[in-house]
């Protein structure tokens, strides 16, 4: 109770120092607007369907991409912890390449399939796969060994092992990567929109950007941190929450 | 080679130590009735369940040494006996249990079930580790279902059979609830249920009392004794803490520090149920202690040096 009081009170003061300096007249409205102009603008968009049809085109892209570097990533992932050789030449590379921003496979996407959908996915699959990857590699590294030791000890035996031991006790090693993941794909798809001209979320933001629309600008920002948190911060958190306290990783609060 | 010869062959190879049965009656006894512990005589048991056959287990560390973790063990244990195994930390006693559970494989030297070699690990041997290893995601009935499960019994075998050895640990109530949510020393009694479950012959426990507190433990201990004599398994229990081992064990075998080997074996001649602070089980721990008191000296040295014996 306390908490929420706290975030209503402390966003309160943010917005009404922002009304504050818009209303100062600082800078000029087309540079500086006011939190009930970006506000019109959200209302504005949801109304005539723009915001709609972009979350819509950008959440499936999101999707679809996110599935494919999560298939990908686990087989990768799974198989480089399996060998030693692997690990080190393969996992290695890939470490190194994912200090190269997403964004940065753009052009490699639209020579290779032209302007269409499979170079957006391209991007996405390649920002989120590499660290879904990594996270699963890792995971399967830190299992402790004592759960597949009690496995086999309770008469566990192959395929067996993996589907009742490994796969159950790599959870929340494997939840963190998803989590992972799904951040890099959602910085890796809005950029990759801003730059690759068709609908969604991204694409939004740079016709308010070239409309000269400063709250469109803004209200389109508020809504990509708005569903980035939405999923990451309650979706993905809670359930880490849970698997961690449940695992024992974490102390039960 | 048989068993007999292999192991007269080790004891001449470990000719002039103290190996077993050579301070027979230096017991003091507290009732008059004879000797509360003494060393075990040193001809081996017929037809033992476990036996141990000039077990060696060596290995290179990372700085390159040859480092010898067991050498010439020799340890027969009855069908339904209690045996306890002390020693000093790191002399190898938790190793023994997972070569006997057959999670590791020794150098060489056999491992022998019912005079047949251990393979690999089997549901006729059951290891309750010192950390557990209970599954979180699962619940507490489905942990002790597990191995069943991994056989294939029926649904409603499972059920009776859950049931029937929660209740053996009095906790029946707590099928549905998850590991975390339970206390030390219900985790404890998990463990054991599943364990237990599996039907094995042979239980091996390692260290299971070690982080509980006193109260809980005693507790555990009666409980323990009571499963041991109602359902007439086999185990094998390791731990650092002399006392526990007498108020346990019907036979303790003392084990050295690196190489681990077999120091000396007592019988333990006290009438169950015994107590922790019987001073019968004091005065025969005190016995052993002595003995192991050499070990714990010579592991301290090795972690901090020779001044460390002060």
């Amino acid at each position: 109770m306390m908490r929420a009081l706290r975030y209503v009170l402390f966003y309160s003061v943010l917005i009404g120092v922002w009304a504050l300096l818009a209303k100062m007249k600082i800078w000029p409205p087309y540079l500086f607007p006011t939190p009930w102009g970006v506000g019109e603008a959200m209302w504005a968009g949801f109304l005539d369907h723009s915001f709609w049809i972009a979350i819509a085109v950008s959440m499936k892209r999101m999707v679809l991409g996110y599935a494919l570097s999560i298939v990908l990533g686990m087989f990768l992932g799974l198989g480089l912890a399996s060998n030693k050789f692997l690990e080190e030449t393969v996992g290695g590379l890939l470490v190194s390449l994912q200090s190269l921003p997403s964004i940065c496979w753009l052009p490699i996407a639209v020579l290779w399939f032209g302007l269409t959908e499979k170079a957006i996915l391209f991007v996405v699959v390649m920002g989120s796969l590499l660290s879904v990857t990594i996270s699963m590699e890792t995971g399967r590294k830190q299992l402790p060994k004592i759960y597949s030791m009690a496995g086999r000890n309770l008469g566990a035996r192959g395929l067996q092992l993996f589907w009742h031991v490994t796969l159950p006790a790599s959870l929340p090693y494997i939840v963190t990567g998803l989590k992972q993941g799904w951040a890099f794909a959602w910085r890796s798809l809005i950029s990759g929109e801003m730059i690759f001209v068709s609908l969604g979320l991204g694409q939004l933001l740079m016709m308010g950007r070239d409309l000269n629309d400063m709250s469109q600008v803004i209200a389109v920002m508020i809504l990509i941190i708005l569903l980035g948190y939405l999923v990451d911060g309650l979706v993905f958190k809670t359930v880490e929450k849970r698997l961690q306290t449940k695992w024992g990783l974490a102390p039960a609060s | 080679m048989t068993p007999m010869l292999r192991r007269a062959a080790a004891a001449i190879s470990s000719f002039g130590e103290d190996h077993r049965g050579t301070r027979r009656g230096l017991f003091p006894v507290n009732s008059g009735s004879g000797p509360a512990v003494m060393p075990a005589p040193a001809e081996g048991v017929e037809n033992p369940k476990v036996s141990l056959q000039n077990i060696c287990l060596s290995y290179n560390t990372n700085s390159g040494e040859r480092l010898h973790a067991l050498q010439n063990i020799f340890l027969d244990v009855r069908c339904g006996e209690f045996l306890c195994i002390v020693g000093p930390s790191g002399c190898g006693k938790s190793t023994l249990l997972h070569l006997i559970a057959g999670l590791h494989r020794q150098t060489s030297g056999e491992v022998l079930i019912d005079n047949d070699e251990v393979q690999g690990p089997g549901t006729d041997r059951i290891l309750i580790f010192q950390e557990l290893g209970l599954f979180p995601w699962l619940t507490v009935g489905q942990n002790v279902e597990f191995g069943m499960r991994m056989k294939g019994a029926s649904r409603q075998e499972r059920e009776v059979k859950t049931r029937e050895y929660l209740r053996l640990v009095h906790l029946a109530k707590f099928k549905d609830s998850y590991v975390h949510q339970l206390s030390g020393g219900m985790r404890q009694r998990v463990a054991l249920a599943r364990a237990l479950a599996t039907e094995p012959d042979v239980l091996l426990m390692d260290e299971p009392f070690a982080a509980l507190d006193a109260q809980t433990r005693d507790l555990l201990h009666d409980e323990l004794e009571r499963i041991w004599t109602e359902t007439g398994r086999t185990i094998i229990f390791v731990t650092h803490n002399v006392r526990e081992a007498v108020r346990l064990g019907d036979r303790v075998a003392l084990m050295t520090f690196r190489p681990g080997r077999v120091k000396r074996e007592y019988t333990v001649n006290l009438p169950r149920p015994r107590h922790l602070e019987d001073a019968d089980v004091a005065g025969a721990a005190r016995e052993i202690l002595n003995d192991l008191r050499e070990e714990i000296n010579k592991s301290l040295e090795e972690e901090y040096g020779h001044d460390a014996r002060a």
